[in-house]
């Protein structure tokens, strides 16, 4: 008799499947609700996303126009000196480069491991359907660089579209005629260290951007109203401002002849020609970047601050706490998750900060982002990709570490 | 009346879609500016053809992701010499047959007009420019620079240097002053031991440097004293000395000059019209428009056989065209093939360098 303790809804079904029904509805319309949502999180974030990352191990510059070249690699191991049909296979591919126009492709990806390559391949191309066996010594005969190991070495790690050769490049490694990682020259290292540089740079700016703000957004949250509120616009009014304006009213500022170095040599604190440098170097990319990126450390601050109740103060008063010991037990604690969030705020978007650095930054305020760029005008997309992709994790191992020690479920982002 | 204005509105859309503008895009600027009033309008007044510029930093990235992408908005680009190589030897340009080129005024075949090598397979020479530096003469009362020697002489003249941030044509002018002949340089510059000398040249005044990236920026730099000298694109200084009176000389010693190309990218939407274009533009009389709206030289000897006046009426330009004679007394043509095969390579040195103190 157990269906008869079921309860029935009014047409006779069982109340649980009902239910079910019912929910299962909701739930698709909710879904649909939040659809065009999905898709756009899909189309503009995941999906471009995934093509960079695709794109930093994927390269099929060489490998799409040297079919035959990659046929023979598959088949000999990589100890196998180049022979004749190595050759065949090569004059085969360069003449069909050329007739596809696809050898400045190839030799630049080529390039990319040996310098002077490129004009090899577009140079050898131009002829090679008038090459005669027996194929090696004709292009030898064209170029005696056709029998460097180390060009047959890159030729191969290159007839695979897959590689994870511009992940050693960005981290300042390279492979050598051998096929083993070694460290580049010295004087052509820049990645490491400038991955350092943009996440010191950025927690300058952070630690800057927190001291400044914290007073800012205490007077925001305990001034009166009307008071608040002006100093709210002002706050505001820069954030609304184009950051273009905002970078070259700095540069203004700041420069050789600028306000600041005019005012000083006429008071008489500055010599005529002991202006200071303020722009153009890495002074000037924290002082700009500081003061654009001031407003997202500030909201975070203000909205928390708003919420605390004066009364905990004045409680900590009244027991005996002097204004220190109540700022640092009372005060500062509740204030943590306007301070965690706003902190990581802006060191997220000082790390991947362009256009401030491009512009203020002279060549020693160059942040990483201004090296992805680089590589984009030069249409080197995989350099791009591999660089902006170890950037990501960057950020990803410094979130998970901010989860780890204040708690991500802390967060107050206004 | 709603019958009406659906109509007119299909129509406005057919108008539309059939009038094929050329999309020029160049580098924006005093340069830009000389190629919409020397080739653009002149050529929309001619051919009744609607022209659109297009600025852009340097046009060879866009076109390039452009073609990529496969969604090709420019009709014309203007490409520096090496790019123009390099894009058409990836496929990124259309081939341009030289028999749209109409002959000189003069009656010579537009191949003999033709300087050497301004025509190639896909582009053709709007001018000849050059990377020269410039002083301010208010900051030299004595002794003024000369060379390009001087450029490096911070005790004779002691101030900032503006230097473009990039490999190409710093490393060459940095060889150049320090004594290599030009013959020589990219000989030199094939070598280790020669890029170390070029280093080792910028690092007597790395301290002294502002580096610029847009070619509108030397004469700026330059205007607000922040550099006594910099080096420039040779046509921007001189509209800023001649239109505009800045007290700005340029010195030519040292000068590396190379063609402006016009090409179509692969997939142009207007192709017919745009190869109209270049042939309208790198006429014997559309080099002479452009070259009388900035200093940079005409690439076709028939567009030199008349003085060519700048467009305030009385400025002769020939004495501030790279290709004058007495310019070249000490000069270089840019090894296009050089920086084809090597600008990965000395620019990954030169960020390096530039990124250690």
């Amino acid at each position: 008799m157990a269906d008869a303790a079921l309860l029935k809804t009014s047409d006779g079904r069982p109340l649980a499947e009902a239910l079910v029904q019912a929910q299962a509805r909701a739930r698709r319309r909710a879904f649909f609700l939040v659809l065009p949502l999905l898709l756009f999180v899909i189309f503009s974030f995941i999906l471009p996303i995934g093509q960079m990352l695709h794109r930093s191990v994927y390269n099929d510059g060489f490998s799409a126009s040297a079919p035959q070249l990659g046929a023979w690699f598959a088949q000999n191991p990589a100890s196998t000196p180049p022979d004749e049909a190595a050759f065949a296979a090569l004059a085969a591919d360069l003449a069909t480069m050329q007739a596809n126009r696809q050898a400045g492709e190839a030799g630049t990806r080529i390039n990319y491991v040996i310098p002077e390559t490129r004009s090899l391949f577009t140079r050898t191309a131009r002829d090679a359907k008038n090459l005669t066996p027996p194929f090696e010594a004709a292009l030898l005969a064209v170029d005696p660089k056709w029998g460097d190991p180390a060009l047959w070495q890159a030729m191969r790690a290159a007839s695979s579209a897959y590689t994870l050769d511009f992940y050693l490049v960005s981290a300042d490694f390279q492979r050598n005629a051998e096929g083993n990682i070694e460290r580049v020259d010295e004087n052509r290292q820049i990645y490491i260290a400038l991955f350092v540089k943009t996440f010191i740079l950025s927690g300058i700016i952070t630690v800057l951007c927190l001291l400044i703000a914290f007073p800012v957004a205490h007077l925001l949250a305990t001034l009166p109203m009307a008071k608040a509120n002006l100093l709210m616009i002002l706050v505001l009014l820069p954030f609304w401002t184009s950051l273009l304006v905002r970078t070259t009213s700095w540069m203004a500022i700041l420069q050789g002849e600028g306000v600041i170095n005019d005012l000083m040599v006429w008071i008489g604190v500055l010599a005529e020609d002991g202006r200071l440098r303020m722009i153009n170097n890495q002074t000037g990319t924290i002082i700009v970047m500081t003061h654009i990126l001031l407003p997202f450390m500030i909201l975070p601050l203000y909205s928390v601050m708003k919420v605390i109740p004066p009364s905990y103060a004045r409680a900590a008063r009244s027991l005996g706490a002097t204004s220190w010991t109540t700022f640092r037990r009372i005060y500062l604690p509740q204030t943590l998750p306007g301070v965690a969030a706003g902190s990581l705020l802006v060191f997220i978007l000082a790390v991947g900060y362009y256009i401030t650095p491009a512009l203020v930054g002279g060549a020693d305020g160059q942040l990483i982002s201004n090296l992805i760029d680089f590589h984009m005008d030069r249409s080197n997309w995989s350099m791009a990709a591999a660089l902006s992709a170890m950037l990501l994790v960057g950020v990803l191992i410094l979130y998970w570490l901010y989860d780890r020690l204040v708690g991500i479920d802390r967060l107050k982002l206004g | 009346m709603k019958k009406t204005l659906i109509l007119s509105t299909a129509l406005a859309g057919f108008a539309v879609a059939a009038q094929a503008d050329v999309t020029v895009m160049s580098w924006g600027g005093a340069y830009g500016a000389a190629q919409t009033e020397g080739h653009l309008k002149p050529f929309t007044t001619a051919t009744g053809i609607a022209t659109v510029m297009v600025d852009s930093d340097n046009p060879a990235t866009p076109i390039k992701a452009m073609v990529e992408a496969n969604n090709v908005t420019i009709d014309v680009a203007s490409l520096e010499y090496a790019d123009a190589i390099r894009l058409c030897d990836e496929g990124v340009l259309e081939v341009i047959d030289p028999a749209i080129l109409p002959a000189g005024s003069d009656g010579t075949p537009a191949m003999d007009d033709f300087l050497p090598g301004a025509v190639t397979e896909c582009g053709v020479s709007t001018d000849i420019w050059a990377t020269i530096y410039a002083y301010d003469t208010t900051k030299f009362t004595g002794e003024a620079p000369t060379t390009a020697a001087d450029f490096f002489d911070t005790t004779k003249f002691p101030g900032k240097r503006g230097v473009r941030k990039g490999a190409k044509a710093v490393l060459e002018f940095a060889l150049m002053a320090d004594g290599v002949p030009a013959a020589e340089v990219y000989a030199t510059l094939a070598t280790p031991e020669g890029v170390d000398r070029a280093f080792a040249k910028l690092d007597t005044i790395k301290a002294d440097i502002v580096w610029w990236e847009a070619g509108a920026q030397p004469p700026q730099l330059l205007a607000d004293g922040e550099v006594v000298m910099s080096t420039a694109y040779n046509g921007r200084i001189f509209n800023a000395a001649v239109a505009e009176g800045k007290p700005f000389q340029i010195v030519w010693d040292g000068q590396i000059y190379e063609n402006e190309m016009y090409a179509i990218p692969k997939g142009a939407p207007n192709k017919e019209e745009a190869l109209q274009f270049i042939a309208y533009a790198t006429s014997t009389e559309g080099l002479r428009q452009q070259a009388q709206w900035i200093s940079y030289g005409p690439a076709r000897k028939s567009s030199l056989l008349e003085p060519l006046i700048f467009n305030d009426g009385k400025t002769e330009m020939a004495t501030h065209l790279p290709t004058n004679p007495a310019n070249l007394t000490n000069a270089l043509e840019s090894g296009s093939e050089f920086w084809v095969d090597r600008d990965a390579e000395l620019n990954e040195r030169f960020n390096a360098w530039l990124a250690t103190n």
